[in-house]
This record gives C-alpha cells, structure tokens and sequence, in this order.
C-alpha cells in the first residue's frame, strides 16, 4: 500500500481536477483538505438560503423579479404548478450527481445544515483540550442504519395526502412550506418591527424611507406550528445533522429514490481505506458504513465532507454507477459514535414532533385576540372582525377555491408579500396553514397583483392589474340588520361611494328619506373595498362570499 | 417632591412679583373707544409692556394678548385617556403672568370638557383680581334649562370663582335669531342670565359668533334689548376680506359693524389655529422679506392688534416657545401702518389662491361618531398643501417622491382606521364646524386624491 502522505499530494477533486499545491486552510490541518466543491457549495447554498428568506422579508417588493425563479426551483411546489421541467431537470440533476438539490437548493436542508455547524463549533469549543482520536468538531455522527419503514412511511401517507388533498399533512411535512412557514412566522414579524423602529427614526428626521408595517398575528395555530418545526428541526441538526431530511421529509426520500441510482457519487476505496472511520463520523446524513465500505446514497446529500475528512485518497467522488446495495445487517452491529443525547431523543422524534404539533394545532383555533388602543378624542372604533362566508375567499390569479387549494403548500410567501393585511394562513384544521382572504385590515386592491406574482405552486397563477378587474372571485352581501342606514338611521353609502366597478347602488329605502344598499351581482369582483370601508363593526354590513369558482365579468 | 413643591412656589412667587410690576401702572395702555384712540400715541415704545386696553364700558384694563384655554397640551393619564399637562400648563400660565397676560378664556368643551378644571388650579394660585376669567355657556349637544344652568354653575366650581368677569354665549349666529331664540330666549336662559349680570356673577355679557352676515345683523341688532358688553369675532387678514362667504362673514364687515356700535371684541383665530403661523413658501418669502425679524405670526397679531377696537386677541398657546413670542410680538406692541396692511391684504390673495381647507383644529366636530380623524385629515393635506407637495399628474418629474411623501406621512399621521376614506357622509359634523366646512365632501376629496396616489394613477 501506498504512503498516505504520497497519496494526498495527488487527491482527486469531486470535479474530477487534481487538486495539488500547498494552499490549504488551517482547518483541515487534521488531514483532510477542502476539496472544490465544499466551498462552491457553501456559497451556492448561503445564497439561496438568504434568497429565500430575503423573499419572504422583502417590503420593496422588487425583489421577486430578481429571485423570484427560486422559489419556483423548490420540487413540491413545482410539481404543484405542474413545471415539468423544473421537475424534469431537478430528477436528471439528481440522476446525475445526487441529492445535490437538497444541500443547495432546499431552504431547509441548508437551515439544518448550518445549525448543525453551529452544534459542531460549540461541541468542538467544549471538547478542546480533550484527547480524543481526530478531536474535530465534525467528528460527532456516526452510520446508522436506514430508518425505512419511517421514511418510506412517511412518504406514503404525503403521497396519500396529495392525493386525497389532506392538506394539513402535505403543509407540515414539505420541506420548503416548513421554511417558509418559520420565515413568515418567526423572522417576519421581528424584520418588520426593526424597519418599523427604523420608521420611528426616519420620521424623526422627516424622512420617508421607511414606512410603517402592521404587525399582526395572522393565524396563531400557523404560529404554533411554525414555532415547533423550527425547535423540533434545530435540536435534530443539532445533535443528528440530516436525520429530518432522511427519515421524515418526502422530497428527500423521493429524491433518495434517484440518488440510489445518481451517475456521480463518492465512492470509497477499499484498498486504501484504514477503516478509521473520520469520514463516516463527520457525516452528517449518518450514511457511510465503513464496516462494509458502502455509502447509503440514498441518503447521501453530496456535502462531501467526507473527501475532506479522509486522510488516505480512499474516498473520491466520480463516476460510478452500479447500483448501490445497502446491507442492513451490518448497520446493528455498528459502534455507534454514541452521542451525548441519541439514547434520550425519541427513536422517531420527527414524527413524534408532528403528531404534537397536530394536537397542538387542533386545541388552538381560535384567533384574535388584539385590543385596539383607542384615544380618548376619538370615537371607539371596534376592530372588525372575521365574517362567517359562503365559500372561501382565494385571490384573483386562483382558478377556484378547490384548484387553489390542491395545489397550495402553504410555503406563506404569499401571506408574506401581500401589503394590503389580506392574506393570511387559515386556521381550519381542512386547510390548516394554507391562506384565504378577509377584509379587517384592507381590501384587495385594484393596482395590486403581488400574491399572483410571487406563488411558486401555481396555486395562484400570475394576472396583471388589467385582468385583475375583471375576476370576480366572490359576490357581496348586505346585511340589512347591520347596516348604519337602518341602525344608526344615518345617511351612509361609504359601500357604493368606493366599489371600483360601481356595482352597488344606493336605492330609497321605503318610508325613509335615506337609501340603502343594493348590490348588482353581475358586476361585483369581490374586491372587499365595500366590507373594509363599512362602518359597521366589529361586524361589516357587507360581506364577501366566494365563488365557487372565479368567473370573468366581462364574459359572465 | 419637596423640591418641586419649593420650586412652584418660587415660580409662583416670581409670577406675582412680576404681575404686581404690571398691575402698578408700567404697563402702556390704549383705550378702545376707537375714535379717541390712535395708534401712535406718542408713548414711547418699551419692548417690556404688554400692551394694554381698556375696556370702555367698566374700564377693565385687559393685555391684548389673551390666553385662550382651548390648546393646552395633553398626555396620556394612568387610564390611557388623555389629560391635560397640568404642570406644564401651570408653568405657561405662570410665564403668560409674568408676561402680564391677564386675560384667559376657557368654556366646559374645551380640551373633552377638562380646560375649564384645568385654568382652574392653574389661576386659583393667583389673586383672583389679578386676571379677567372668561367662559362660556356652551350648551351645544343640550341646550335645556336645567342642563344649561347646571353647566353654569359647574363653571364657577372648576374655576374655582365666584365671578365671571366675561361670559359668552358660545359660538351662536348660525341660523340666526331663529336659532338664537330656541336655544337661548325659549327655554328662558336669556333672562337668566340677564340676572345674573344684574347680580353682578356675570361682569360682561357677551357672544362668539360664527356664520354668516344676516345672521350677525340678526343678533347684533339685539343689542338694544340686551346691551352686549363685548362681542367675540374670527378676526385676520385672510378672513378680513376672504372668509368663504356666504356661509361666514367677512372679519371688515364685523369688525365696522361693532365698531360704529362701539361693542368692545375679543379676537379669536387670529391665526386660524395656527394656519398662518405657517403659510406656504411663497408668502413666507415676502413677510420674511419685508422684515426680516420679525416671525410670520407677529405680523398676524400686529394686523390684529392695530385696530383700536379691540380689546383683546386670544391665542391658544401650547408651549413656552410659542407665548414666548407672542409675549414678546405684544410687549411694547407695535401697530401696523395703513400700508403695511395693504400688503397683508396681498398675502392674503395669494393664501387664498391655495387649496387649503379652512379649518383651524378646533376640534368641535370631534369626537366623530364613525371614528375619523377629521381636524387630522385636514391638518395633513393643509400641510402638504402648504409645503408644494401636491401631486398634479403622473407624468411630472417628482411623482415619485410626492407620492411616497403623501401616503407615507399620511399613514404615519392618521390611523389607517381614521382616515377620509371611512367617512360615511353622515353629516353630523356639519352642523358643529364654526368654518361652515363642508366636511364630508372635503373628506371625500381627500379620500379620492389619496386613492388616486395609491393606485398610481394619478
């Protein structure tokens, strides 16, 4: 056998370029080197990972233009939105070289991924001083045997869910909605209170740079779930890197299904290999089994951290298609690298966070609970409250509640991007997370066409202002026990004062010198301007029911 | 606690000996009686004297410049509601004593009914011969006997007197004697009060009028039956000739009119609530122009102050700074010359060609029934008005930044809840305005620009 020190002056990079010379990073002084591809892959990671939040944060509104196609790169929604070749070119990627998708691509996995940095600094800090064979802060993983039936489990009933559009299943599980959800849910709120605080000094200084936003709670059980996924993920990366990605979450175990088979792949050598096993603990999808030199590849996410790791050119990403075979037996008997808390954690503790999550979720829907601070040279203006509808309110760009519905997956961008306090997550258990429309905070507005902008499922397909005055997404209704004319006897069409199509008319009211409203359904599109302006509250005089399915005015 | 018990003391202490300086006869005095008075009598100009004139009817020697009650600063109180500053109004008064204000007007409205308390324990620290009280019988939202004369009395409690040296019968002349007559003549008021001046609880009797010239003439030729002691006008350059007849009166005509009746006036909206402490650039330009010390407002005291028959301005005074510079525009009070009002006249036209709405944050039509921000709304476009910031067409160079100033400052100013848009054109505030502002309409414009900037299509 060669000389270990030999063989590293000629490692083989994972792009297949001979990667020699002495300018190597401190860090890998343990043995390893970073080869190419772990920096490229840093880079393209961090920038989708800040991408993507920065499109769920962006108040400009201008970024979707320049980022927007991330969003729609995401597997689940493009399947939603029927994008073969977003679909197409996602399973050659993955055909070719792995699960590359899910280190650069998926919003989440690269979250996990950098908690799981951030859990590896800190045990490394602690363990400094420690004697311990390679004492890296990477080397805290070990193999562990596939946990199929979870995730093969799991991936069914997403499947089922799909397909019988058990909604709440498909939003808590796909990987994107999860980041999305954590983003609208956690940061949002904190991003916006730190540009409203740069509000307060702007305004200070009679500058309007930065505008106010409202900050308010959308839906509490989305809330709640958001809060969970976001612990339930960080102390899974935290002590066991990938494992949400490999047991629980669909897209990986489906994109586990191609990667089996993927073209280019690392592959140990098992002539060189020492068996000292500094690749399979520093890995963090627990996927390389150096008992049998064999890497799981469908679990594998090509981090290739384990090229780095291997101090003897015995692992090399190349071409190498045979198809991977997993032996399982050998997986029992392994040493695991035992991690301070493995045995404490639940063998199955993303599931377990879900089923939680649910119940959670079911003991909390109700909503609303903001007291409106009203000043004492004011009239008390009630905050308005949600109206019971004849069918949901999805926005313009939606072919129908149910087309709407199927194709969700409750990411939030949405909910995120629309200004006008429309869009929120709904807290029904049927479309638990996934958004409709109501009218207490503003209406639909006519110029505005950004939820259709931004929606990377298709769920919501992209329409101009133009088009937008004429979909007719819902018909108003007057409630003539609550209008202002009979209540208050005062004089009032404030409704048809403001409706954009001149669809409500203000007719005589019978033995009365006022009128009341009437509303000529043929021209309403359901915008919402005559519920938000309604005097009437906390409940409006008038309210939106939606269509069944959105129509065209000018066709109807 | 101790030293600030001590420290008002002090001030209080200071107020007097300051106030007992002005009281001993330093101060320059002008009588009212118009034909006898001329603005330059000679007396040499010292910059420390409030001004002063006598009332011809009692021989009251009232400043000038009198503290109108209706503007005091509020704070949020331990309920959230708001209250008054009492402290800082303490100290107002306290620096408008020692200025030698002497004159302060209040009614049970003002400030959500909390001015008149509030003048109260600000006064009571003072000798009560030291200044002149002057409130109001405002009986808007009930105007029945009892409820009216409980009003009356509740005044002298929270004023802590026993004495009215002025009373007026608050905001009247908006339907005329008709009007007049149900709120004041039928219910049996009028006598009412006539017995109370007759007992001398009432000093001088007198009204505020808001309306238009048949109205005045309606009420004015009262005077023969009551004798009005004084008579309570909008008066200033702008209304001087350009109030929005016909549905109010021009301040020259009123002005003539209790002149030639020799009826001694108390100015109100000198300033039109602040409107022309603050006027558009291109007026500013010329009054800095013309003298360069002197600020934008003292040219509206002066314009004022310079017609003898007037007995005294009222200012509605918020902070140090402001009664700082109005004490110092009506110390040593230098009338106007025949030209120089004729050049106000001229700013007057060019402040008139702007599309403001008059409204001078009174307040009376708040609080809305329906939650709008009205005087807020008004408040805001006025000011965007003045400072060139209307959006005329899309196409112009700075759309952008006059859209995005708009919207932005009109979110942070007005609650969006607040705004025109909510407006139901209930009317009810109409018939409170004293401008005869047609709110809801105004409202409405208002709504339809905003919307015009949100849509972008302007």
């Amino acid at each position: 056998m060669d000389s270990p020190i030999k063989k590293d002056q000629k490692r083989q990079t994972p792009l297949g370029k001979s990667e020699g010379g002495p300018s190597k990073s401190a860090k890998n002084a343990r043995g390893g080197r970073q080869n190419r591809w772990s920096a490229v892959r840093r880079v393209l990671a961090a920038f989708s990972l800040l991408a993507i939040t920065a499109l769920f944060l962006d108040l400009s509104g201008t970024l979707h233009g320049w980022l927007g196609w991330l969003a729609k790169l995401q597997l689940l929604p493009a399947i939603m939105a029927a994008n073969f070749a977003v679909i197409a070119g996602i399973a050659v990627v993955t055909l070719l070289f792995g699960r590359i998708y899910c280190s650069v691509i998926c919003p989440l996995g690269i979250f996990q991924d950098g908690v799981s940095h951030l859990s590896g600094l800190r045990q490394g800090n602690r363990r400094r001083g420690e004697k311990r064979p390679g004492g890296s802060k990477r080397l805290r993983f070990g193999w562990k045997p596939e946990r199929r039936w979870l995730r093969y489990g799991v991936f069914t009933v997403f499947v089922l869910a799909l397909i019988f559009g058990i909604h709440v299943l498909v939003a808590v599980l796909a990987p994107y909605s999860a980041y999305g959800r954590m983003v609208g849910n956690l940061l949002q709120p904190l991003w916006l209170w730190g540009n409203n605080l740069l509000a307060k000094i702007a305004e200070h200084y009679d500058s309007y740079a930065f505008y106010t936003r409202d900050v308010w709670l959308k839906s509490l059980p989305t809330l709640i779930v958001a809060g969970l996924t976001f612990v339930v993920l960080s102390v899974l990366a935290w002590w066991n890197g990938r494992e949400y990605c490999n047991s629980i979450c669909p897209v990986g175990t489906a994109l586990g299904l191609l990667s089996r088979f993927a073209m280019f792949r690392p592959v140990i050598d098992a002539d060189k290999c020492k068996n000292c096993k500094l690749c399979e603990k520093g890995c963090k999808s627990s996927c390389i089994d150096i008992a049998n030199h064999k890497i799981d590849y469908s679990r594998c996410v090509d981090c290739l951290n384990c090229l780095d790791a291997c101090k003897f050119d015995a692992l090399h990403y190349r071409f190498g298609w045979k198809p991977a075979e997993i032996t399982e037996k050998a997986g029992e008997e392994k040493p695991r690298v035992a991690r301070v808390s493995e045995g404490s954690l639940p063998s199955d503790p993303g599931r377990r966070a879900f089923l939680t999550g649910t119940a959670m979720v079911a003991g909390a829907l109700t909503l609303d609970a903001q007291a409106q601070k009203v000043d004492g040279g004011f009239a008390k203006v009630l905050p308005k409250r949600e109206p019971e509808r004849e069918g949901r309110l999805v926005p313009p760009g939606a072919r129908s509640a149910n087309d709407f519905y199927s194709r969700c997956t409750a990411c939030g961008l949405c909910v995120a991007a629309c200004p006008n306090g429309v869009l929120r997550p709904s807290g029904d258990l049927e479309h638990l997370m996934q958004p409709h429309m109501s009218f207490e905070r503003g209406y639909c507005r006519p110029e505005c066409t950004e939820c259709s902008r931004v929606c990377p499922a298709g769920a919501i397909l992209p329409i101009t202002p133009e088009e937008k005055t004429d979909i007719s997404i819902g018909i108003a209704e007057v409630d003539y026990e609550l209008c202002v004319v009979n209540r208050d006897g005062v004089n009032c069409g404030n409704c048809a004062r403001h409706c954009p199509t001149h669809a409500i008319h203000m007719v005589a009211k019978e033995g009365s010198e006022f009128r009341i409203p009437s509303v000529d359904t043929s021209l309403c599109i359901g915008c919402g301007t005559c519920e938000y302006l309604c005097p009437s509250r906390p409940y409006s005089a008038i309210r939106v029911n939606g269509r069944v399915k959105h129509i065209n005015i000018s066709e109807s | 606690m101790k030293r600030r018990d001590f420290l008002k003391d002090a001030a209080i202490g200071a107020g007097a000996l300051a106030l007992a300086g002005c009281s001993s006869g330093t101060v320059r005095e002008r009588k009212t009686d118009g034909a006898g008075s001329d603005a330059e009598d000679g007396t040499a100009a010292n910059s420390s004297q409030m001004e002063i004139r006598t009332n011809p009817g009692n021989g009251d020697r009232v400043s000038l410049l009198g503290f109108g009650c209706m503007r005091w600063p509020m704070i949020k109180g331990p309920l959230g509601t708001d209250v008054i500053d009492q402290e800082t109004v303490n100290a107002l008064v306290d620096q408008a004593m020692a200025g030698g204000v002497n004159y302060y007007d209040t009614s049970p409205v003002y400030l959500q009914g909390q001015s008149e308390a509030a003048a109260g324990i600000a006064l009571s620290r003072y000798p009560r011969d030291s200044y002149y009280l002057a409130t109001k019988l405002s009986n808007f939202s009930n105007h029945g006997r009892a409820a009216s004369i409980r009003m009356y009395q509740n005044s002298f409690k929270a004023l802590r007197t026993d004495y009215f040296d002025y009373y007026l019968l608050h905001s009247i002349g908006r339907g005329g004697y008709k009007a007049f007559k149900e709120r004041y003549e039928d219910n049996g008021l009028m006598d009412f009060v006539l017995a109370e001046r007759k007992a001398g609880r009432i000093r001088n009797l007198g009204f505020s009028f808001h309306g238009a010239k048949s109205d005045f003439d309606e009420l004015i030729a009262l005077h023969e039956k009551y004798h009005w002691d004084f008579v309570q006008i909008e008066m200033n350059y702008l209304d001087w000739r350009h109030a929005k007849e016909p549905r109010n009166t021009n301040a020259e005509y009123l002005y003539n009119e209790l002149e030639k009746r020799g009826i001694p006036m108390v100015i109100m909206e000198p300033l039109l609530g602040g409107r022309l402490a603050k006027l558009p650039d291109a007026a500013t330009e010329k009054l800095l122009q013309r003298e360069p010390g002197s600020s934008v407002a003292s040219w509206a005291f002066r314009f004022v102050g310079s017609y003898p028959g007037v007995l005294c301005c009222l200012s509605g005074m918020t902070n140090a700074e402001v009664l700082g510079e109005n004490l110092k525009t009506f110390s040593g009070f230098k009338p106007l010359t025949e030209e120089e009002k004729e050049f106000l006249m001229g700013v007057a036209d060019l402040l008139d060609s702007f599309p403001t709405v008059p409204c001078t944050a009174c307040q009376y039509c708040m609080p809305c029934p329906y939650g709008i921000d009205i005087p807020g709304i008004f408040r805001h476009y006025n000011e965007m008005v003045r400072t060139g910031s209307m959006v005329t067409t899309a196409n112009q160079d700075d759309y952008r930044r006059l859209r995005r100033k708009y919207l932005v400052s009109y979110d942070r100013a007005i609650e969006s809840v607040r705004q025109a848009d909510h407006c139901i054109h209930c009317r009810q505030c109409m018939s409170h305005c004293p401008q005869s502002i047609r709110i809801p309409a105004e409202l409405s414009r208002i709504a339809k620009y905003v919307e015009n900037l949100r849509k972008g299509s302007f």
